[in-house]
């Protein structure tokens, strides 16, 4: 059974604040009953690639979404972090709202840099998936089950890639001026908005300054795709967690004589590099661990 | 196979013939997250192709937006015909940290 083959959770826990990060396509029902806030990352679809990584990323991503819709607890909703296509062409945003068109939540998608390629990349993008309520070039944010949530947008043309700019910084700082320090804050992007690796892309160049304003919440998490793989981190109080690919794996940080982009592995073994997140609040918006039981 | 495809870069950036007529075909490749090669002399009409040999999107696209492959996938190629004297820069949006220039060298008197 292929979503079997999924890895397993990836638990995380810390400052009041625990996750459960799902990747193995099982979500158990221990893990999810009525009452919970749950909600689901899938990140890095990449419709329209065709290379040796991944011979068919419809498949995998329609795996990663019929994985969703067997949670017998649905979350209350799937954030796609974005490079939902590969090449921004219209069959490929065609492809994949099919396929996202077949989960029983709602979606919010936001855009990668492979979704905003050329004059129509960002038309398509707006036209398929951005909020009817979102400010500026398409950043937006909505209070849900006790937290606040923030979808900010750091990639475009030229000098927007990889950067957040003062337009949408100034409406983050208002944006989080009205809420209490111990209101939870769930923060979407697609590139990490902390550093991870400068020379391949792998940061935003502002970030910092975001991360600053995140800083006086008690409980800030920032989720990031992008990087197709799992990198946690921490900056004071704010914590980080960049998300698996249902497309293809890259190569980690550091690794000699890698580059960015695309990553075959041997036959066999890609569905356990592939994944999505599951995040889950209990309670009055109290987050709670959830043991690892898959994999 | 690679050192073929170095000495052809070589070749494309010696002198560019005078004239779009007499040039030989011109391609500028894309592997492993550059262009290459970054600097490249034509003549003024010439037609450069650019070809994407990693697996990975690129585009190929102009800094002051005049032109833009959008999206190519491996393998893919796209052809652009230089028709003004000048410098050219240009860039991958996927990438940003891909750049390269192309120069465009006027008719002789």
């Amino acid at each position: 059974m292929r979503r079997g083959d999924f890895l397993g959770h990836v638990a995380w826990t810390g400052a009041g604040i625990a996750f459960v990060l799902g990747a193995d396509g099982v979500v158990r029902a221990a893990d999810a009953s009525p009452g919970q806030f749950s909600f689901v990352q899938i990140s890095d679809s990449h419709i329209g690639y065709t290379g040796p990584a991944n011979g068919d990323v419809r498949a995998t991503f329609k795996d990663a979404v019929d994985a969703v819709n067997a949670m017998p607890v649905q979350p209350a909703f799937v954030i796609h972090t974005g490079d939902v296509t590969h090449l921004s062409k219209a069959q490929e945003f065609d492809d994949a709202r099919a396929i996202m068109s077949t989960l029983r939540v709602p979606v919010i998608t936001i855009p990668g840099e492979h979704d905003v390629i050329g004059a129509e990349g960002p038309k398509r993008f707006a036209a398929s998936f951005t909020r009817k309520d979102a400010a500026g070039r398409g950043w937006s944010s909505w209070d849900q089950g006790g937290i606040h949530f923030v979808a900010l947008i750091n990639v475009g043309e030229g000098e927007t890639m990889g950067v957040l700019g003062e337009e949408q910084l100034g409406w983050l700082r208002r944006d989080l001026a009205a809420r209490s320090t111990d209101t939870p804050i769930v923060v979407f992007g697609h590139v990490p908005l902390f550093a991870v690796a400068p020379e391949w892309g792998w940061t935003t160049a502002d970030g910092m300054k975001a991360i600053a304003l995140l800083q006086r919440f008690s409980a800030a998490t920032v989720l990031n795709g992008h990087i197709h793989q799992i990198v946690e981190h921490r900056e004071g109080n704010v914590r980080f967690a960049t998300a698996r690919a249902t497309a293809f794996p890259q190569a980690a940080p550091g690794t000699p004589n890698a580059k960015p982009g695309p990553l075959a592995v041997a036959p066999g073994s890609l569905l356990g590099v592939l994944g999505y997140r599951t995040v889950e609040v209990t309670g009055n918006a109290a987050w709670q661990d959830h043991a690892l039981t898959g994999a | 196979m690679r050192a073929l495809i170095a000495a052809a870069f070589l070749a494309a950036t010696v002198p560019a013939p005078a004239s779009a007529a007499d040039a030989p075909p011109v391609s500028v490749h894309i592997r492993d997250d550059k262009f290459v090669p970054a600097k490249l002399t034509v003549a003024k009409g010439q037609t450069v192709t650019f070809v994407n040999d990693d697996d990975d999107a690129h585009t190929v696209t102009a800094d002051d937006g005049s032109w833009d492959s959008e999206g190519l996938n491996q393998g893919q190629s796209w052809k652009h015909a230089f028709a003004a004297a000048g410098t050219v820069t240009y860039h991958c949006t996927v990438h940003p940290f891909m750049k390269a220039t192309i120069v465009v060298k006027g008719a002789p008197k």
